[in-house]
């Protein structure tokens, strides 16, 4: 009898101790990006491009890497949107449940969903020799569209599915379209979860180094057409980290810092979206 | 008339969705091949298990073996499994099985944060804190003298990476066992470890071992926060204090230099191609085996 107790006790204290550890870890790596980075952080910082090259230069701020990173997520966010939405609608509204497409399509993604950045990094780059792009802010916005596009596709369908079927019943019922049910009734249905759905993948796309390394390059400048190379935050700190100038490697810190913070924001938000989304389902 | 145009453009938009779905499953097909093409050239001249098992990185003398680099893969990838099974593990039954609603509420955006983390700032802690800490403190109490740069350094940061993604599945996991089996498991005078141990772990373990193969994926193909810390020596290491050199750090770090030597580029090709392939046969099993669990094809 006291023999199970203990081990109860014992295995309970080994539970707390691990996921006592793993948030203690999570506060650990926020520390270390906030003590490093605040003293980092000043105006000229957030304003200004970094002068006399990225890596040697000890003047100036991370501003191309700002503006990049945000052209490079949000382009390849919009991009994987306009494919993602319909692929879901179809997927959910057009396709018979459990036809093949469906299944197949379901799966892929989620094993794409695993598939390394890396690899996708290498794929864009074979595909920008194939079409014969540099490294550019379009190869950087095809690869992480591509980096996002499971990711975005499994969210939606979550979110389509929880919608109730009786409501594209009544839609069908008075004589709506697929196509009218699937805009006016479930759409806007699911609208928060959908958006919730971007904002994952946006986070997604925005932290993601190893896919944007071959494709979008690095460089000083805010990118000013699609087919310039563009910095992106994480590259920004990867590079500038590995210098031995304490200046530049602020520059890597405050680039931490702001990505830390823009990751903190979109979880936050997708996370009070998908709680609305909740609440304003008819059930 | 209105009708006939409306229900026209259901169809055209049906057509162009099926498109749009047909292509975009075939996306991982896709990948595949183009990764297999641009290997063709090395393989048209070495055989896949001279250049798989060969140890010879020489590619300035056209040597390519990538067997220092599947090793270092290898053994990074296994030094994070070893520590984040049973840490991620414990964590998601406390959480599953005995944690109050508000600490399991409380618990899901912060394992959310942690999954979404992006890699090099996972990078940045494992060089301001757990090189140093091997540096300082690990590596004298087993009187190893090291960089700190090491399979252990990956291993921990990756452990970490890694330890979410288990949680996660292993959570959904949990919640597909029926109540009414621990229920009568208790009814019997079961302890609620005994419980846990007998009854949810047994009904539980293909799950766990899906999870824990989708976290295993997650650690072989990790690139970033590992070439930050592993310390990219190619050689085939003995220690965990040794350097490793992952195949994702060796493609990521030599993407400038390859195309102006000949089949540097179809070699570093290959790597991605099998660490593709590797991560494929993981993800497809556990995925596979998770959705038995969750009863058919959904």
């Amino acid at each position: 009898m006291d023999r199970r107790r203990a081990e109860e006790r014992l295995m309970v204290a080994l539970m707390i101790g691990s996921a006592v550890v793993m948030l203690g870890t999570l506060c650990w790596i926020l520390a270390v990006v906030l003590v490093k980075g605040l003293p980092a952080m000043r105006l000229s910082m957030l304003i200004r491009t970094p002068s006399g090259g990225f890596y040697l230069g000890r003047e100036g701020g991370i501003l191309n890497a700002i503006v990049g990173s945000l052209l490079v997520a949000g382009g390849a966010t919009a991009l994987a949107a306009l494919v993602a939405v319909p692929v879901v609608v179809y997927i959910n509204l057009y396709a018979r449940p459990g036809s093949w497409i469906a299944v197949w399509t379901r799966f892929s993604f989620d094993v794409l969903w695993g598939v390394p950045s890396i690899v996708y990094g290498a794929f864009g780059f074979a595909l920008m020799l194939r079409l014969g792009v540099r490294a550019s802010l379009l190869g950087g916005i095809l690869t992480v569209a591509c980096l996002v596009l499971p990711i975005m596709c499994r969210a939606m369908d979550e979110v389509i599915r929880l919608v109730p079927g009786e409501l594209a019943d009544a839609a069908a019922a008075l004589g709506a379209t697929r196509l009218q049910t699937a805009l006016g009734v479930v759409a806007r249905q699911a609208m928060p979860g959908l958006v919730t759905a971007v904002l994952i993948a946006f986070g997604r796309g925005i932290g993601d180094a190893a896919s944007v390394l071959f494709t979008a390059g690095f460089s000083d400048a805010v990118p000013t057409s699609l087919f310039r190379p563009a910095a992106t935050l994480p590259l920004a700190i990867f590079f500038q980290l590995g210098t031995p100038f304490p200046e530049v490697q602020e520059r890597a810190y405050a680039s931490a810092l702001i990505l830390t913070a823009v990751i903190l924001a979109v979880s936050a938000a997708a996370r009070a979206l998908a709680g609305r989304s909740a609440r304003h389902i008819v059930r | 008339m209105g009708n006939r145009r409306r229900v026209l453009a259901d169809r055209i938009a049906g057509r162009f969705m099926l498109l749009l779905s047909v292509s975009s499953g075939l996306l991982i097909c896709v990948m595949a091949w183009a990764l297999l093409r641009r290997s063709l050239p090395i393989l048209a001249v070495k055989p896949l298990s001279a250049v798989l098992l060969s140890d010879d990185w020489m590619p300035m003398r056209g040597a390519f073996g990538l067997f220092p680099f599947i090793m270092g893969t290898i053994w990074v990838t296994a030094a994070a499994v070893l520590i984040a099974v049973p840490l991620s593990l414990l964590a998601a039954v406390y959480l599953s099985e005995y944690a109050p609603a508000a600490v399991r509420s409380a618990a899901a955006p912060l394992v959310d944060l942690l999954a979404g983390i992006p890699s090099v700032i996972y990078g940045i802690w494992g060089i301001l804190a757990i090189v140093p800490l091997i540096k300082n403190r690990v590596g004298p109490l087993f009187g190893v003298h090291a960089t700190g740069y090491s399979v252990l350094a990956g291993g921990v940061v990756l452990a970490v990476m890694i330890a979410p993604v288990i949680i996660h599945v292993a959570a959904e996991v949990f919640a597909a066992v029926p109540r009414e089996m621990r229920e009568a498991s208790l009814a019997l005078g079961a302890t609620r470890w005994q419980t846990v141990r007998h009854v949810v772990l047994r009904r539980a373990r293909a799950g766990l071992f899906a999870a824990v193969g989708l976290g295993f994926s997650r650690a072989f193909g990790e690139t970033m926060a590992v070439l930050m810390v592993a310390g990219n020596v190619a050689r085939v290491p003995s220690s965990v204090f040794d350097p490793a050199y992952p195949l994702p750090a060796l493609i990521a770090n030599n993407y400038g230099e390859m195309l102006s030597i000949p089949l540097y580029d179809a070699a570093l090709m290959l790597a991605a191609l099998v660490l593709l392939l590797v991560v494929l046969v993981f993800n497809v099993v556990s995925r596979i085996v998770l959705i038995r669990i969750e009863g058919g094809l959904r």
